[in-house]
């Protein structure tokens, strides 16, 4: 059977793969930045902006725009890549990235980056802002939904929590959370760091409801987070994902948080997604 | 002397007149609102009003995110923890993105004075004058306090409000003119120049007072808006008179006297004798404190004597 949908989670993927080689050789070319978590979230965003968010990338302060949130902020270098290419701003931006004068800060701000609804960087405060944007959409009677994406380290940070019962309480509707899973942090594995396990419970008795999936299907998130959006209550995508993902020598490896890539390793990570890198 | 008001109940009657005129204002709070009298706020638009329980990070974030979604965002809880608890997102987002928030420092310097050094607001003004765009007011009176809700939610972009727990006489008519970064001259004088802030101001008028018995000639200002401070009027004052005396209610580095000798040391060098606090504080009356800490007229009037000998060659 051949659907449109196999047709357009073929082009998605396509897309995925494309913004992972432009990942690799963006970090490389700058020599700084955060590989592990932006290929953690690579499926996460493309789908979040491909297919779910309601934004106008010609008009990125339209009013009734979804909102999104990037909480885990280190992986900004993903978020623009999939900015750019959903046409928020030229993609002859990136190779700004991370330098002086550049409208692509080393995590993102509102003020300076097209289609950033929100400035993040220190970590554990994003559900909160996005609960408050949230609210003010239900008291202004807007149909928009606020979408944050997590990482799992960062809910170590108590504020976090603070932010979980409040969205309870409150409880505004249309607020998905997604917590991007790949079990791996700046010094360790989570469970060395600091132990976060029986995730859903844990958040199931803060009053969420809990939607977990693979973190790299393009269909599979896509059909779970339109089931997050429909919930009653707040709810959370637990996306399992893998840190590095897609580069076999990253996969799984804290050391590549927040490493430079080499040119021996931009070679060989290319190689591996499929491109010749000597070629052309 | 005139009687004295509640500036924490002109402050609750004060926001709730602003949400019947304003739309956009929302109000929260983290558990404290009975003191802080945002619930007089609450009370009268419980669907504007959130209280967030004890989580100020969390209520400074959502407050955040309410801005950003076009609100204006007033945040309460009492300054101490206002300034420590919630310092993240308040330089993190609110000031870096200009955010048009509200941030209401309640319960400043000693008010809460039974409750001791853990609930001192000293330190306040140091922190939220470091960030760049921040409006810093701190009133005086019930109707400047009544006044600069309403100018707070005028300008466009992040104010912090210091409020008082305690009491005051009302020293201004009600059509008195508030302007943020305009201090007040409230008396001339040629000797000495006494820069006031928050509370202080009706301690310096009576330092005033004093010195005039002596023949000291003390020229008064309020100047409730500490960041952009009114760097005319504190040249001027150091202009017409060679020395100035700075009073507040917290700690000598990093409020008022840090501002106005900042604006000096550029502008015109000049004596200055400094009247705050310089060590932590522990518990008591309102009044022994003050007296205890050195916040009082005996006081100024003690470094206005000092400025003017130092004047002489």
């Amino acid at each position: 059977m051949y659907h449109a949908t196999d047709q357009r989670d073929q082009e998605l993927g396509t897309l995925c793969r494309t913004m992972r080689v432009e990942l690799i050789e963006l970090l490389h070319q700058i020599q700084t930045g955060h590989p592990g978590g932006s290929l953690s979230c690579c499926e996460i965003l493309t789908t979040l902006y491909f297919d779910c968010m309601n934004v106008r990338p010609e008009q990125p302060d339209w009013d009734d725009r979804d909102r999104f949130v990037l909480s885990k902020g280190h992986a900004a270098p993903m978020l623009y890549l999939t900015l750019a290419h959903r046409g928020f701003f030229p993609m002859e931006w990136l190779p700004t990235l991370r330098q002086y004068g550049s409208r692509l800060q080393g995590h993102p701000c509102a003020h300076k980056t097209p289609g950033i609804d929100c400035s993040t960087g220190p970590l554990g405060l994003g559900l909160s802002a996005a609960l408050g944007m949230a609210l003010a959409g239900r008291l202004n009677g807007q149909d928009y939904t606020t979408w944050v994406l997590l990482g799992d380290g960062e809910i170590q940070e108590g504020g976090v929590w603070e932010a979980a019962m409040s969205a309870r309480k409150f409880n505004p509707g249309r607020l998905v959370a997604i917590l991007d899973h790949n079990g791996v942090q700046l010094d360790g594995t989570n469970a060395e760091v600091m132990p976060i396990d029986r995730i859903a419970e844990r958040w199931q008795a803060f009053g969420w409801e809990v939607f977990p999936c693979d973190g790299h299907s393009i269909p599979e998130l896509r059909e779970t987070l339109a089931r997050a959006k429909a919930s009653d209550s707040p709810a959370l995508v637990i996306a399992g994902t893998v840190k590095g993902k897609g580069v076999s020598f990253m996969e799984g490896q804290s050391a590549w948080h927040g490493k430079p890539v080499s040119k021996e390793d931009c070679h060989r990570a290319l190689q591996e997604l499929g491109v010749d890198h000597n070629a052309g | 002397m005139p009687d004295k008001v509640s500036i924490r109940d002109v402050y609750g009657a004060a926001l709730k007149k602003l949400g019947e005129q304003e739309e956009r204002v929302v109000v929260l709070e983290a558990d404290v609102g009975g003191s802080t009298k945002s619930a007089v706020f609450g009370k009268a638009f419980p669907d504007r009003y959130f209280n967030v329980g004890i989580a100020e990070l969390n209520m400074a974030a959502m407050a955040a995110g309410f801005a950003y979604a076009g609100k204006i965002p007033f945040v309460n809880t009492f300054s101490v923890f206002l300034t420590t608890r919630a310092s993240d997102p308040i330089s993190s987002m609110i000031a870096y993105d200009h955010l048009n928030v509200k941030l209401c420092g309640a319960y400043s310097g000693l008010s809460d004075a039974y409750d001791g050094a853990s609930h001192h607001g000293i330190f306040d003004l140091a922190y939220v004058r470091s960030l760049p765009g921040m409006t810093v007011l701190s009133v005086c009176d019930p109707v400047e306090t009544e006044k600069a809700v309403f100018a707070a939610a005028e300008i466009e972009g992040p104010v912090y409000l210091r409020l008082s727990r305690a009491e005051a006489p009302k020293l201004y008519p009600e059509n008195m003119v508030f302007t943020p970064g305009k201090g007040i001259l409230l008396r001339e004088g040629a000797d000495v120049s006494i820069l006031a802030t928050g509370l202080m101001v009706h301690h310096a008028l009576e330092a005033a007072n004093r010195l005039q018995a002596e023949g000291i000639s003390a020229r008064v200002v309020d100047l409730h808006t500490i960041q952009p401070v009114d760097r005319e009027l504190v040249l001027e004052s150091a202009e017409k008179t060679g020395c100035v005396v700075t009073a507040e209610e917290h700690s000598i580095r990093g409020g008022l006297g840090s501002a106005v000798a900042e604006v000096l040391a550029q502008g015109r060098p000049t004596i200055q004798e400094f009247v705050g606090l310089d060590s932590y504080t522990e518990s008591g009356a309102y009044g022994t404190l003050l007296s205890a800490y050195h916040l009082d007229a005996q006081t100024i009037a003690e470094k206005a004597r000092i400025a003017v000998q130092r004047k002489k060659p």
